[in-house]
């Protein structure tokens, strides 16, 4: 399933409405990348709460949208990641290294606002 | 086989005899991670999930079973951070701390099969 992005402000929201296929997480990787740079963000938003498990691979392309949103100017997010997910990933060895995660959207674009304000709006 | 639909599968089941939630999603992430193993070294292969019993506990088994190529260096493979394909070489290793019971047998040009069991946790006893 496709996963919807929105603009809102300055940054993107992706919510992630249900499980996602390996094909369907590289589709928002490519989508995010792409998003970044037609939109003019400065920050993105990844909502998590509706996915089920968070495995190598998940966690692998999560780390790439980061990664590459940076090097497209852009901070990333990653909000709601539910306990019994992250009780499994801590479980699994999993680490999200050098991604900020928010408890949900509220906390995650206040922190991209915060982080975002000290560039001038064009 | 379909990665998403074998890793609800599982937690239904999981959920049916009785896991936690928690213990659901760890049993739900064993299985996407064994199942990605398969379609993407070794396709086709199967998954079997169903529940055990010993004695008065009940868990659960997964069986995935390949006629891959086999793992060569199964004692490398289950080290944190080996991968034969430039992934995060985390898979097994961290299979085998989600489980409670872990055991591959591999045969190079043959397949792989990993056997791995989950008991219910009583809490608060």
């Amino acid at each position: 399933m496709e996963v919807p992005i929105l603009k809102q402000g300055l940054h993107l929201i992706a919510t992630v409405q249900s499980a996602l296929s390996d094909a369907d997480l590289l589709q928002l990787r490519d989508a995010l990348v792409e998003s970044v740079g037609r939109m003019r963000a400065r920050g993105v938003i990844v909502d998590v709460t509706a996915l089920d498990v968070m495995d190598s691979f998940a966690t692998r392309i999560l780390r790439d949208i980061a990664y590459m949103v940076r090097l497209r100017g852009a901070e990333t997010v990653i909000v709601g990641i539910q306990p019994e997910v992250a009780f499994a990933m801590a479980q699994f060895g999993l680490r999200l290294e050098g991604i900020t995660s928010s408890l949900d959207l509220e906390e995650g674009l206040a922190y991209l606002d915060e982080k975002t304000r000290r560039r001038p709006n064009p | 086989m379909d990665i998403v639909a074998a890793r609800q599968l599982a937690r239904a089941l999981a959920e049916q005899i009785g896991f936690s939630a928690g213990d659901a999603t760890v049993v739900a992430t064993a299985v996407s991670e064994l199942a990605r193993n398969i379609v993407d070294y070794a396709p086709p292969g199967e998954m079997v999930v169903r529940s055990i019993e010993n004695g008065n506990r009940v868990g659960l088994v997964l069986v995935a079973r390949d006629n891959g190529p086999g793992i060569k260096d199964i004692a490398r493979a289950m080290r944190d951070g080996f991968s034969t394909s430039g992934r995060l070489g985390l898979g097994l290793p961290g299979v085998r701390r989600l489980m409670d019971e872990f055991e591959i047998v591999s045969e190079p040009g043959k397949g792989t099969c990993v056997t791995v069991k989950k008991w219910i946790t009583r809490r608060g006893r």
